[in-house]
């Protein structure tokens, strides 16, 4: 079942003035429950102001977003309710910081939700722990923590609401790869106990590669294509000309099939690759 | 070949108060870097890296050794602006470094500051625009540009001041592949055709692939100094610190563990893909 839908998306900025620009053009799009979406798109494709649609922050000039079946502006007064559902976590987050200590700033958001303490504590607590913030760390004040920690701490925040939908634009944008590899695992970790649909979305075709079952790729504002993974990255040759990468593992096999070594199959990861080569080098000796 | 840049014994400390001890950031840095050289600097997040870039252009003075940029002593008050002129710096965040409304403004703004005199400062920011091709842009709104451009304008105005050395912190890392490209590709003809000497500080080691030579930092010390081939075929201390190693290099460490003949220092795609048809062929 679809949890978010779009119908003939439309958004147009500015519109009547010279800067009117469209930036997200009839998309039509049904993410399903519990899918782990990669959303890529060079700058100006769109793909931000779609997220953007996706918990009403912007309302669509025209077209529907729907959430697990219901137009989100189909009654404008719960447009509230829409914002608990999905969770936006925006770039930099940790600059949204601004409680007196860490446990105060992942409750912020379960306390405007009209929970009671012990379902907020239950919930600043498992959420810690997914994203890796240990218990010591809640009583401390944010602003004392590493960026990397204060970025999980911003990132909980929106996870403690639990929402169905959490969307995190470029959560690893100026880290280190050892941080990238943290916090994405920390996410995967998250998807794990609750089993939430995530859209996450990064530059980086690697980091895509290895953690998302689909992929969202946005183009001069229309969607270029939603699709498996596997199905994406075997399309390389149409997605660098829309000027983004493939991960270069990728493109190393593109290159050997050129070569007339074709190994048959779409490889996007390096562990994947490597049990791939072995695989076909021993039945070879099995010949 | 002379040295550009010459750090001797460096040491940082971050002062502290009487509640906190001083942070000592780094711990004894020698490093030399001859004119014309492009040079990566890796090292994960609090490694140093960014405060080590700090004192090439005495953003940041030494706790104690010395730091010397063609010659001039960068605790040399007096010589502050000779100093900045000839090493310029380039930031990670494109939108903290634009002062102008006008994108050639912009570019004359630090020639402004020195008093160059108008014709001089017209040829240099035309030129600058152009190395970075950015001139069709000049009478633009810097606030329309994408991020790959607004960095290549950043560059255009250390450019102008016809500095012997650029320092880039991350220049790339809030752009997307797009400008990813455009800015590498605009580092390297700097380096090329000017003879500009490029010290570029990055988390991307795609990137750090492409220079000559890759210094790595780790807890305030310089742990690895070599060609880009060399650091990154010892896989396993490169990610024992916390960084990455290209995909290419990692498959062929991978298979190597598991047996096969396959060289240990790949790098490139081309390499990679002729090792692998090696395998399989023979």
């Amino acid at each position: 079942m679809p949890i978010l839908e779009t119908q003939g998306l439309t958004y147009t900025y500015s519109v009547g003035s010279p800067f009117e620009k469209t930036a997200v053009d009839h998309v039509d799009l049904r993410i399903d429950e519990g899918e782990m979406v990669g959303v890529m798109g060079h700058t100006g494709s769109g793909k931000s102001t779609l997220i953007q649609h996706f918990n009403g922050l912007l309302k669509p000039t025209s077209g529907k977003v729907l959430l697990e079946g219901k137009d989100i502006w189909e009654d404008k007064d719960k447009i509230r309710d829409v914002r608990f559902k999905v969770g936006l976590v925006f770039q930099y987050p940790e600059y949204q910081i601004f409680e007196e200590t860490v446990y105060k700033d992942i409750a912020f958001g379960p306390k405007n939700m009209g929970l009671d303490e012990a379902e907020i504590k239950r919930r600043v607590m498992e959420t810690a722990e997914d994203i890796g913030l240990k218990e010591e760390l809640l009583d401390r004040s944010p602003f004392e923590l590493s960026g990397g920690q204060k970025r999980r701490v911003a990132i909980a925040g929106v996870m403690a609401m639990e929402p169905k939908v959490l969307i995190l634009d470029e959560p690893t944008a100026g880290l280190d790869p050892a941080g990238r590899d943290k916090i994405l695992d920390h996410i995967k970790a998250y998807h794990r106990r609750t089993k939430n649909t995530i859209l996450i979305v990064s530059h980086s075709m690697e980091d895509i590669a290895g953690f998302a079952d689909k992929i969202l790729v946005m183009n001069k504002a229309k969607l270029f294509c939603y699709d498996e993974t596997k199905k994406v990255f075997g399309r390389s040759e149409e997605i660098s000309q829309i000027g983004l990468d493939v991960p270069q593992i990728t493109r190393v096999f593109d290159r050997l099939k050129g070569r007339g070594l074709d190994f048959g199959k779409e490889v996007y990861t390096v562990g994947y690759a490597r049990d791939l080569l072995l695989k076909q080098l021993s039945e070879r000796e099995g010949q | 070949m002379s040295n550009i840049i010459e750090i001797k014994d460096l040491h940082f400390s971050y002062k502290g108060d009487e509640e906190t001890p001083d942070v000592e950031v780094l711990k004894g840095i020698d490093l030399n870097i001859e004119q014309g050289e492009f040079v990566a600097v890796l090292g994960h997040n609090g490694s140093g890296k960014s405060t080590l870039a700090k004192h090439i252009n005495a953003i940041l003075l030494p706790t104690s050794g010395k730091v010397l940029v063609d010659g001039i002593d960068t605790a040399d008050e007096q010589r502050l602006f000779d100093l900045r002129q000839r090493a310029g710096m380039v930031f990670q965040n494109p939108d903290n470094q634009i002062v102008s409304s006008v994108v050639e403004e912009d570019v004359a703004f630090a020639l402004e500051n020195l008093g160059v005199p108008y014709e001089e400062m017209r040829r240099r920011v035309d030129e600058s625009l152009k190395a970075v091709n950015m001139y069709d842009y000049r009478l633009h709104s810097p606030s329309q540009l994408s991020g790959g451009q607004k960095q290549r304008i950043a560059i255009a105005g250390v450019i102008a001041m016809e500095p012997k050395c650029i320092i880039l912190d991350e220049p790339t890392a809030m752009l997307d592949p797009q400008g990813r490209r455009e800015v590498m590709a605009t580092i390297k003809r700097m380096n090329k055709e000017k003879g500009i000497t490029i010290v570029l500080i990055t988390h991307y080691m795609d990137e750090a692939a492409q220079c000559r030579r890759v210094v790595v930092m780790d807890k305030g010390r310089v742990v690895m100094d070599d060609s880009p081939k060399a650091v990154f075929s010892r896989v396993e201390e490169v990610k024992s610190i916390g960084l990455d190693v290209p995909q290419v290099t990692e498959l062929a460490w991978e298979l190597r563990k598991a047996g096969c003949d396959i060289p240990g220092d790949i790098l490139t795609e081309e390499e990679c893909a002729d090792a692998i048809e090696r395998l399989f062929r023979s």
